[in-house]
């Protein structure tokens, strides 16, 4: 029954979350905005270090350069926000070649400072842009967010305010990033380069030894995760609207709580992000008064689930229940002629 | 002249930056644990001299010999409880639990403290200086680079010449083997950490007294101890002052270019000794 119903509610949930705008205050959507954000870099996150074993620490790099290279489009080039916003997203990538021929000299552990130094490094050199405001940033022009495209149709539409439609227009992109995440790592992971990836993680001589190239398969990870994070940050800027290298490139922001979200939610698992960010956004609401309280709950959650259950809460949900409805497991082909095989 | 002047005060700042990254190296070397929460540990070491010198009133130098057992246990009860049990094959539990621990660490150190800038007093001491001629040198500086000479040589004296020094090379060598051998690597370990900690505080002793420190710098002070590690060479320990002399002079040499360039100089310097020099400058272990 489960396996038939849980597609319909997922479809009837997506079509919520595409309404919104509509029907919801925009104080709610600009909240969610801030979750999808979060999600989205959590599934990138996940898809490296769950299942490339690539521990990056320094993924603050490519939304810090994603929100930069957007700010550049348009204050420098006078480019419309959504074209700034896929050139943040290729920025990141680009960037995210010399990085990985750097990082991928560090073995295991030492990738993550050594990419956290690569992030520190990007941040330096960014604060030295003077025409984008050296270290104190810069905001986005007056009006940018009227003249983006389609954001007069959406007002129409609506019938909402300008900054409204923009807030729309930008949640639909983030949600639209979101699925596009998780469609593409499903299809990604059941592939046979996904597959050749989980290999690599279990064993990776074993996986060698049939084939698999392991620096091929986690380079190319690397580049893509790059390219969706630095799309996410640009489109994160855009409706923060100011950019400093310290908030762009921001540690805590951008890689610690996403590394929190992925641990909690199941490491490892397509659903574990999408978990971990409702328990994040719980916490967040639950401890909003206490400061500093939620963040130290938030690192010893981290800590226990990484001493208790591995593979988070969702792991935790498969393994009591049985139900996976996302399974990335490949069943093994049957016997076609059991019969001959005496 | 100025030139002259600008190695010799980046030289001393490199054994401020060895004594962060010895205890990092040291755990790397025994354990293969690559502690994140290392920069805040300092940190926090810092704080509790603090602490220890205000209740009790007494000089910082003094307050570091209540702080640094304290911490040796600290660092104990870190290993045997928590650390002990992530360790093994997959490096991502070790990791996290470390990254956690780091969170944790500041934002513990936040709450308690705040984040106002704090200073340890140590007095006349923190303005003297010796006249060499050539250059004039801060006495501090110096007392801080020969610590870490001097922390230095006795971490490989207890590495080669006594029994438990043993223990940490056959545990890191073997573990299954050492156990054979009546060692308990989870002990070893805990010793170890124990250790860590010591030279941890006596590096938080020469951050406190050099420089205005608050909860947040501990993640900067566990980049530079990394790239002194991995430029001197994993496991060798007068690798890593080597190391910390290289981005203290990098860092010295891009201040006096622009004092924006200090930090980024020295990671820049890290980056072109690890693309000449994969495996460092002084390479022992094999990972």
């Amino acid at each position: 029954m489960s396996r038939s119903l849980a597609p319909l509610i997922a479809l009837f949930a997506l079509a919520v979350l595409y309404a919104l705008p509509a029907i919801a205050p925009r104080a709610m959507v600009q909240d969610l905005f801030g979750i999808l954000t979060l999600l989205v870099l959590a599934m990138n996150w996940n898809l490296l270090a769950g299942f490339a074993g690539l521990v990056s620490v320094g993924q603050q790099a490519f939304v810090g350069i994603g929100a930069y290279a957007m700010f550049a489009a348009i204050i420098l080039m006078g480019l419309d926000p959504l074209v700034g916003v896929v050139i943040g997203g290729i920025a990141a990538a680009i960037f995210a070649i010399p990085m990985a021929f750097f990082a991928f000299r560090l073995n295991g552990a030492y990738f993550a400072i050594g990419t956290w130094v690569v992030a520190d490094i990007a941040r330096l050199a960014i604060s030295q842009w003077k025409a984008l405001g050296g270290g104190t940033g810069t905001s986005l022009p007056k009006g940018t967010a009227k003249e983006m495209a389609f954001v007069d149709g959406i007002k129409e539409m609506l019938d909402v305010s300008t900054a409204a439609a923009a807030d729309a227009l930008t949640y639909w992109l983030m949600l639209s990033l979101a699925v596009a995440m998780l469609v593409a790592s499903y299809v990604f992971l059941r592939s046979r380069m996904g597959l050749g990836l989980q290999a690599i993680r279990d064993n990776e001589n074993a996986a060698r030894s049939v084939g698999v190239d392991p620096l091929k398969l986690k380079a190319a990870v690397f580049l893509l995760t790059a390219f969706a994070t630095g799309l996410c940050g640009a489109l994160a800027f855009i409706q923060i609207t100011r950019v400093t290298p310290d908030a762009a490139f921001s540690v805590i922001d951008w890689t610690a709580f996403v590394i929190f979200i992925t641990v909690i939610g199941g490491i490892g698992t397509l659903p574990g992000p999408i978990v971990g960010v409702v328990v994040f956004y719980a916490l967040q609401r639950a401890l909003a008064d206490y400061g500093t309280i939620y963040l130290i709950v938030l690192g010893c959650l981290g800590i226990a689930v990484m001493l208790f259950a591995r593979r988070g809460l969702w792991g935790l949900f498969t393994d009591r229940t049985g139900i996976d409805p996302l399974p990335l497991r490949h069943r093994p082909p049957r016997a076609a002629t059991p019969s001959h095989s005496a | 002249m100025i030139f002259i002047d600008t190695l010799a005060q980046g030289m001393l700042l490199g054994g401020l930056y060895a004594l962060f990254a010895a205890g990092l190296s040291l755990v790397f070397g025994i354990m293969r644990l690559v502690n994140l929460a290392h920069g805040d540990l300092i940190i926090l070491a810092a704080y509790l001299i603090l602490t220890v010198a205000t209740v009790t009133g007494l000089h910082p130098f003094v307050a570091v010999i209540i702080a640094a057992p304290l911490m040796f246990g600290f660092g104990w009860l870190l290993q045997t409880h928590l650390l002990n049990r992530v360790l093994g094959n997959d490096i991502l539990p070790p990791l996290l639990v470390t990254f956690g621990l780091s969170v944790v660490i500041q934002n513990g150190l936040l709450s308690t403290f705040t984040a106002d800038s704090q200073k340890l007093t140590a007095g006349t001491i923190e303005a003297a200086s010796v006249d060499l001629g050539v250059v004039t040198l801060g006495v501090m500086p110096v007392l801080t680079f020969g610590s870490a000479v001097l922390v230095i040589f006795a971490l490989n004296q207890l590495f080669y010449r006594t029994a438990l020094g043993r223990a940490f090379r056959a545990t890191s060598d073997d573990a299954v083997t050492a156990q054979l051998m009546g060692i308990r690597p989870q002990q070893v370990f805990a010793m170890a950490t124990g250790i860590a900690m010591v030279v941890a505080t006596i590096a938080a002793l020469y951050l406190g007294t050099r420089a205005n420190f608050d909860p947040s710098i501990g993640p900067a002070r566990l980049l530079y101890a990394f790239e002194a590690v991995i430029i001197g060479g994993l496991g060798s320990l007068w690798g890593t002052l080597a190391g910390g002399i290289v981005i203290g002079l990098a860092q010295a040499i891009g201040a006096s270019i622009n004092p924006e360039w200090q930090i980024l100089s020295g990671h820049i310097a890290f980056v072109l000794v690890l693309l000449i020099r994969p495996r460092g400058l002084f390479p022992r272990a094999n990972d």
